[in-house]
């Protein structure tokens, strides 16, 4: 029973990393329909912009640690709505496919471009929040994981405020219900689809610290796998649907921390996979999302 | 007799040609020859089921690893029981022992492309390319973890019988089977499931059996040049097909442009050759080939070496 809530708490923190990367995926999908690939590697620069933060203020406190989050945030969603302007929009009347291709070059972009910067070895991050090891009724867990859960928990419920309860927010759902409707009403998409991008991608920048504090040897690289499994979290719960986003990020980090635990290990990434692909053919709206019929 | 099958006879004869006087020509060429000639035959097969059929595919890296893996299992495995320890150099033995290796490793991918082909006929667009990726990782975390075959540290030892011979000959049949399928009466299909997926079953063809059989043929050749690689490199791991050599292979279809196969053709000497004139300026080839990828679909999103006059896109709302 101890290893089954150790396993939760792992679980819990790891997903909630992937479901605040999956915000920003499915966010993008409701407005422009596409899999923006260069996520991922938004989310890597986070956590670089992370480390070259953590030196310029307190280390090892909260406020500092809260700082370096935010500074991350800034820094990604500036480099969001920059690939926003100047990769997508030109390709706002392409077909998908292009955009996707496009999407995937630049995620190679920032990958070898992150290379050329940042050096292609590991780099360790330093601690930014303050950490002490916990133990309670036989659990042992680190203070970083309470962060992770905190962090997350708190950037879910502003979001939330923000897309449900600000008129950018009605907007921003206005274009993903309609984007025509939306125009005919006033809204002007370009300004959303860019709001979209920073908030997503602010997301990311929180995440790639968050995962960096959990997992502190940060490289240009790190964010291909995180990022596909947080859309895969993104799918599993309805792509579009912000709560089905949260819920995916939860539900595949749980899955996998439970996998890793038990003898099937080395399989951990092929599972979050082949959960993509039943989850593709048998219910491709997700666990939140609504089937729609497709019309000529 | 019909054009392309003289074109094929051509070919087979350079391919003969280059093989008789390989010994006079630098053995360096010759490799550059050897990876023109592999990435060729993998393009070209891609762009049957995303240029032609208009299937995203992001996997093909993983139906090269079930070809790479099928065919040194028969070479290495089954050949000593076949025909000893010390076959003849170049000899018949040996080239029927590769012979039938190319085939299983073809055989094996064909089959794993069939089940990548089936979901394929509910998914499409971005979702179908997801699928496929992640289909291609599966088989990689699947070999990994797959002893009998070396695990996460492959396979070593495979025997050199690649030759610029085979090479040749296997990118000239996938263009030849490729060029006539897509040619033919039956071909005008995938062009029709491509263009409008409906409007095609409307006219009462069946995209599924369209979508199955480019999935088939198309990773039937990946796994070719998978088995080509293997006995070229001498040493195959899982690590190395992994989605960024799928993306490779996708960025000689864009640069060639979907469904034209000279331009895919070009695209893939001129990718190959890249990285050989780039050597000086190493480490920021990946920056400039991600560069140009977006480059091209910003600017000439039809593909660097297509020159037919394309009806723009339909405006999307």
């Amino acid at each position: 029973m101890t290893e089954f809530l150790q396993q939760l708490v792992n679980g819990l923190s790891l997903g909630a990393i992937y479901a605040l990367l999956a915000l920003g995926y499915t966010m993008v999908y409701g407005v422009l329909r596409f899999i923006n690939f260069a996520h991922s590697d938004v989310f890597m620069v986070g956590a670089f912009a992370g480390l070259y933060l953590a030196p310029i203020v307190p280390s090892g406190s909260i406020l500092g640690g809260i700082l370096v989050v935010l500074g991350a945030m800034m820094v990604c969603a500036l480099l969001g709505a920059l690939i926003e302007r100047f990769a997508y929009r030109p390709l706002r009347s392409a077909p998908t496919l292009n955009v996707l291709i496009t999407a995937i070059g630049v995620s190679l972009l920032l990958q070898s471009a992150g290379q050329l910067s940042f050096g292609a070895a590991p780099r360790a991050f330093p601690a930014v929040f303050p950490a002490r090891a916990l133990s309670i009724g036989g659990l042992d867990f680190s203070s970083n994981q309470v962060v992770v859960l905190l962090v997350a928990l708190i950037l879910a419920v502003a979001l939330r405020f923000v897309v449900f309860r600000t008129k950018m927010g009605s907007a921003l759902r206005a274009v993903s219900q309609n984007p025509r409707a939306a125009r005919l009403m006033g809204i002007n998409n370009d300004v959303v689809i860019r709001f979209a991008f920073l908030l997503g991608s602010g997301l990311a920048g929180a995440g790639g610290v968050l995962y960096a504090t959990n997992y502190p040897s940060i490289d240009p690289f790190m964010g291909v796998l995180p990022g596909l499994k947080a859309f895969i979290a993104a799918i599993l719960g309805g792509i579009g649907s912000i709560p089905g986003a949260a819920l995916g990020g939860l539900l595949l980090g749980l899955v996998e921390t439970f996998v890793s635990g038990s003898e099937y290990s080395t399989y951990k990434d092929a599972i979050a996979f082949a959960l993509l692909i039943l989850f593709l053919i048998f219910r491709p709206a997700g666990i939140l999302g609504k089937t729609r019929v497709e019309k000529v | 007799m019909p054009k392309p099958l003289l074109s094929l006879l051509l070919a087979l004869c350079g391919a003969w040609l280059v093989s008789a006087f390989s010994a006079h020509l630098d053995p360096y060429y010759l490799d550059v020859l050897i990876g023109v000639g592999i990435n060729i035959v993998l393009a070209v097969s891609l762009n049957l089921i995303a240029g032609h059929t208009g299937q995203f595919s992001l996997g093909h890296a993983g139906f090269m690893a079930i070809g790479a893996y099928a065919a040194t299992a028969v070479s290495l495995f089954l050949g000593p029981l076949l025909i000893g320890d010390f076959p003849t150099p170049g000899g018949l033995a040996e080239s029927t022992l590769f012979f039938a290796a190319l085939v299983a490793g073809g055989a094996a991918a064909a089959v794993a492309g069939l089940f990548v082909g089936i979901p394929s006929l509910r998914l499409r667009g971005d979702y179908l390319a997801l699928v496929t990726l992640g289909f291609g990782e599966i088989i990689r975390v699947l070999l990994q973890n797959f002893e009998l075959l070396g695990g996460a540290l492959g396979l070593n030892g495979i025997p050199p019988y690649t030759t610029p011979f085979w090479v040749i000959a296997a990118a000239a049949l996938t263009v030849f089977v490729v060029g006539c399928l897509v040619n033919s009466t039956y071909g005008l299909g995938f062009r029709a499931v491509r263009d409008d997926e409906i409007a095609a079953a409307a006219a009462g063809l069946n995209p599924s059996r369209y979508k199955v059989v480019a999935f088939t043929v198309g990773t039937f050749f990946a796994g070719i040049a998978g088995a080509l690689f293997g006995h070229f490199k001498l040493t195959i791991t899982p690590a190395g097909f992994d989605f960024t050599r799928s993306i490779e292979i996708v960025v000689i279809v864009i640069l060639g442009g979907l469904g034209n196969t000279l331009g895919v053709i070009l695209a893939a000497v001129l990718l190959t050759l890249l990285p050989e004139f780039l050597r000086p300026v190493a480490e920021y080839r990946l920056v400039l080939y991600a560069a140009l990828l977006i480059a091209i679909m910003l600017l000439r999103p039809q593909g660097l070496f297509n020159f037919s006059v394309r009806r723009p896109a339909a405006p999307r709302v």
